[in-house]
C-alpha cells in the first residue's frame, strides 16, 4: 500500500503509459460529455412521463436526437455580453465551471485499471476538485453585475460549503472500512457484494444516504436547488448568460451530477465489481446511471427547501451525524 | 532535464500570478489570481513528492480560504480605488521592499545552511497520506495534533463572538 | 511516469473541449448588440439601485465554520487511512481514543455555536 505505482500494472491500453492516459482521457471525457448531453433528453422524457406528457418526440425516434438539436441551436444563438459586466471574469467563468467538473473524471475508476490517473489520494482529489466548482459559479454571479445572479452566486457558495462538510465526513466511512485512500482499493475492499452501503449494517447505509444527500446539494439539485431557484432568482448565476456560455453551465450541472453519482457508486456500491455476476465497466456504468436516474426521480417528486432550513439541516444535524458515523465505523473495525 | 523545465515553468507562473494578486485593482480579480497561485503551488508540491500537502493545498486554500476571502470582500464591499485618492505610497513601498529583502536573505541563508544537496533520495512513501497518518498517530506528533483541535475550537468561538455579538 | 501527468492531461483535454465549444459559438453566433439588449436584466423592469451592496456577516460565519471543519476533515483523513494499519501495533482504544479526544474538543466548539445560534440563518 505504501508508495504509488503510477499506473495500475494491468489493463494498459498501449505500451506507453502517457499514451494510455491521453487516449483514455479523451475517451472518458468525450463519453461523459455525451452522456451529460443525452441525459438532458433523458430528464425531459423522465419528467414528461411522470407528469403524463409525451416529452420530446420530434427530433429523431422518441426525440433521441434532441440534445444535438439543442446544441446546434445554442451554437447559433447570439452571445450577448451586457454592458455592465466584468468582462474577463464573465468570459472565464463558463470555461472554468466545465474544466472543474471534468477534472474530477481523472481519478474515477471505471474498471480494474481503467482509470486515467490512479492516485493514492484519489478520494480527496475528487472531492477537492468538485468543491472547486463553487468559485467559478460565484465568479459568474459576481461578474454578471446583476442582483439575481449575485444572490444566486452567494447562495451557491454558502450552500456548497455547508454541504461540503457532511460530504467529506461521509466519504471518511469507506476509507476507514477499506483502510485505503485509493478509489481502486476501496472498490476491491467491497469485492463479493460486500458493498459499504449494505455492510456493516448500521453506519454504511446511513453514510451512503448522507453522501448522496450532500452530493445532491453540491450539484444544486432539488431539493437543494436554492442557488438557481427559478421562481425567486429567475435562473441564479446564469441570468445574463446566453447561447453556448449558458450551455456550458447547463452541461457542467449535468456533468457534476453524473460524476457525483459515479463517486457514490465507487465509494458505496462496489464500483465495477458485481460479485458472482462478474466485474466490468458495464457494472460501474449501470450503477452510475441508476443513481443518476434516482436524482431525476427525486427532482421531479420533491419540493425545494428554504434557504434557512437548508443551512440549519446541514450544520445542526448532518455535520454531527457525519462525525458519529465516522466513529461508529471505526468502532466496527475494532470489533470485527 | 524535463523536470527542471517543468519546475521553472511552474515557478515563473507562480510568481507571475502572485504579482497579479498585488497589482490588480479589482479585489475579485486579485482573489482569482490568488487561486491560480495556489494551484501552481500545489503543482510544485507534487513535484516535491508532497502529495498529501498538494491536495490539502487545493482543498483548504483554493477551496476554503478562498471562500472566506470572497465573503470578506463582499462583507466590506471593497471596490477598486482610484490611485489618485490614495496617500503617497512611496515610503510604505520602501519599507515593504526592505522587509521583503530581509525575509528573502533569511531564506537564502537558511536554505544554504541546510545543505539540501547532501540529503539523498527520499523514501518511497514520502509525502503520502499513509506516512502522514503514521507519524501523527503512532505518537510522534500526537500532542500537536490534539492541541490543533483546541486551536480550531478557539477559532470557532472567536468567529461566533465576532459575528454574533448582539445576542 | 509521475501519476499526476495524466491528471494534467485530463485538465488540458477539459480546457480544449470547453474552448472549442465557446469558440464555435463565437464563430457561428450573430453579434448585434443594442442598448436594451446589453442592459442589466431584472425581469423586464428598469434596473433599481446598484448591485454592489454589502452582504450579511452570516456569510462570513459560514465561511469560517467551513474552513475550520474542512481542516478537521484534513486531520481525519490520514487517521482514517491508517486506521486498520495502526490497529496492528496499537490497542483499539488508543487509536480510537486519539480521534475521540480530537473530535470531542471540536464538539465543544460545535455545541457553543449551536447554543449561540450561529447555525440559524435568519
Amino acid at each position: 500500500m505504501n508508495g504509488a505505482p503510477p499506473v495500475a500494472a494491468s489493463g494498459l491500453l498501449f505500451n506507453s503509459a502517457p499514451l494510455h492516459a491521453l487516449v483514455l482521457g479523451l475517451v472518458v471525457v468525450s463519453l461523459c460529455m455525451g452522456v451529460a448531453a443525452w441525459s438532458i433528453w433523458y430528464e425531459r422524457k423522465f419528467a414528461a412521463r411522470m407528469q403524463n406528457r409525451p416529452g420530446p418526440t420530434e427530433v429523431g425516434p422518441w426525440g433521441l436526437l434532441q440534445p444535438i438539436a439543442d446544441g446546434l441551436k445554442m451554437l447559433q444563438k447570439e452571445d450577448i455580453v451586457p454592458a455592465a459586466v466584468d468582462r474577463p471574469l464573465f468570459e472565464l467563468a463558463p470555461l472554468l465551471v466545465v474544466v472543474a467538473s471534468l477534472g474530477t473524471l481523472a481519478v474515477i475508476p471505471w474498471g480494474d485499471g481503467l482509470v486515467i490517473a490512479d492516485l493514492h489520494i484519489g478520494v480527496l482529489f475528487a472531492l477537492a476538485l468538485s468543491s472547486l466548482m463553487l468559485l467559478p459559479v460565484w465568479m459568474a454571479g459576481w461578474a454578471s453585475n446583476n442582483k439575481y445572479a449575485l444572490l444566486g452566486g452567494m447562495r451557491a457558495i454558502a450552500q456548497g460549503v455547508s454541504y461540503e462538510i457532511p460530504l467529506l465526513l461521509a466519504a471518511t466511512v469507506p476509507i476507514v472500512l477499506a483502510g485505503s485512500f485509493r478509489l481502486g482499493d476501496i472498490v476491491e475492499a467491497q469485492a463479493g457484494l460486500r458493498w459499504f452501503a449494505l455492510w456493516p449494517p448500521g453506519p454504511g447505509a446511513v453514510a451512503f444516504v448522507l453522501f448522496f444527500m450532500a452530493s445532491l446539494a453540491e450539484a444544486n439539485r432539488i431539493p437543494f436547488d436554492i442557488p438557481e431557484a427559478e421562481s425567486e432568482l429567475v435562473a441564479g448565476v446564469t441570468v445574463e448568460y446566453t447561447g453556448m456560455k449558458f450551455g456550458m453551465f447547463y452541461l457542467a450541472e449535468y456533468l457534476h451530477t453524473l460524476i457525483a453519482s459515479a463517486i457514490a457508486a465507487t465509494l458505496f456500491l462496489g464500483g465495477w465489481d458485481m460479485g458472482p455476476l462478474g466485474a466490468g465497466v458495464h457494472w460501474m456504468v449501470l450503477k452510475t446511471l441508476v443513481l443518476f436516474a434516482v436524482i431525476f426521480w427525486i427532482r421531479w417528486s420533491w419540493l425545494r427547501l428554504r434557504a434557512d432550513q437548508l443551512m440549519a439541516l446541514s450544520w445542526r444535524w448532518l455535520v454531527p451525524l457525519g462525525l458519529v458515523l465516522v466513529m461508529a465505523s471505526a468502532t466496527w473495525v475494532v470489533l470485527a | 532535464m524535463l523536470q527542471a523545465v517543468i519546475f521553472y515553468l511552474l515557478a515563473i507562473a507562480t510568481v507571475l500570478s502572485g504579482l497579479a494578486v498585488i497589482t490588480r485593482r479589482n479585489p475579485i480579480a486579485s482573489a482569482v489570481s490568488l487561486v491560480v497561485t495556489f494551484f501552481f503551488l500545489a503543482a510544485l508540491y507534487v513535484m516535491l513528492g508532497a502529495h498529501f500537502v498538494a491536495v490539502t493545498q487545493v482543498l483548504v486554500y483554493a477551496g476554503a480560504v478562498m471562500v472566506l476571502f470572497v465573503f470578506v470582500i463582499m462583507l466590506l464591499n471593497l471596490r477598486g480605488t482610484d490611485p489618485r485618492e490614495l496617500p503617497d505610497l512611496a515610503p510604505r513601498g520602501l519599507v515593504g521592499l526592505a522587509v521583503a529583502g530581509f525575509i528573502g536573505m533569511g531564506l537564502v541563508v537558511s536554505i544554504d545552511a541546510l545543505r539540501l544537496v547532501d540529503m539523498g533520495p527520499v523514501a518511497d512513501d514520502f509525502g503520502t497520506i499513509q506516512q502522514v497518518g503514521t507519524i501523527i498517530f503512532d505518537g510522534t506528533y500526537l500532542l500537536p495534533f490534539e492541541v490543533a483541535s483546541a486551536l480550531l475550537t478557539v477559532a470557532m468561538v472567536g468567529a461566533v463572538v465576532l459575528a454574533k455579538r448582539e445576542i | 511516469m509521475n501519476p499526476y501527468v495524466p491528471v494534467a492531461f485530463a485538465i488540458l483535454i477539459a480546457i480544449v473541449f470547453s474552448l472549442v465549444f465557446v469558440g464555435l459559438s463565437y464563430y457561428f453566433g450573430p453579434r448585434r448588440p443594442t442598448k436594451t439588449k446589453t442592459a442589466v436584466y431584472e425581469c423586464g423592469m428598469p434596473p433599481v439601485g446598484t448591485t454592489r451592496q454589502r452582504f450579511s456577516v452570516k456569510f462570513y460565519m459560514v465561511a469560517v465554520l467551513f474552513l475550520l471543519f474542512d481542516l478537521e476533515a484534513v486531520f481525519l483523513y490520514p487517521w482514517a487511512t491508517q486506521y486498520s494499519t495502526l490497529l496492528d501495533s496499537f490497542p483499539g482504544t488508543f487509536v480510537l481514543g486519539e480521534m475521540a479526544v480530537f473530535l470531542g474538543v471540536l464538539f465543544i466548539g460545535w455545541f457553543y455555536c449551536l447554543k449561540r445560534g450561529a447555525f440559524q440563518w435568519d
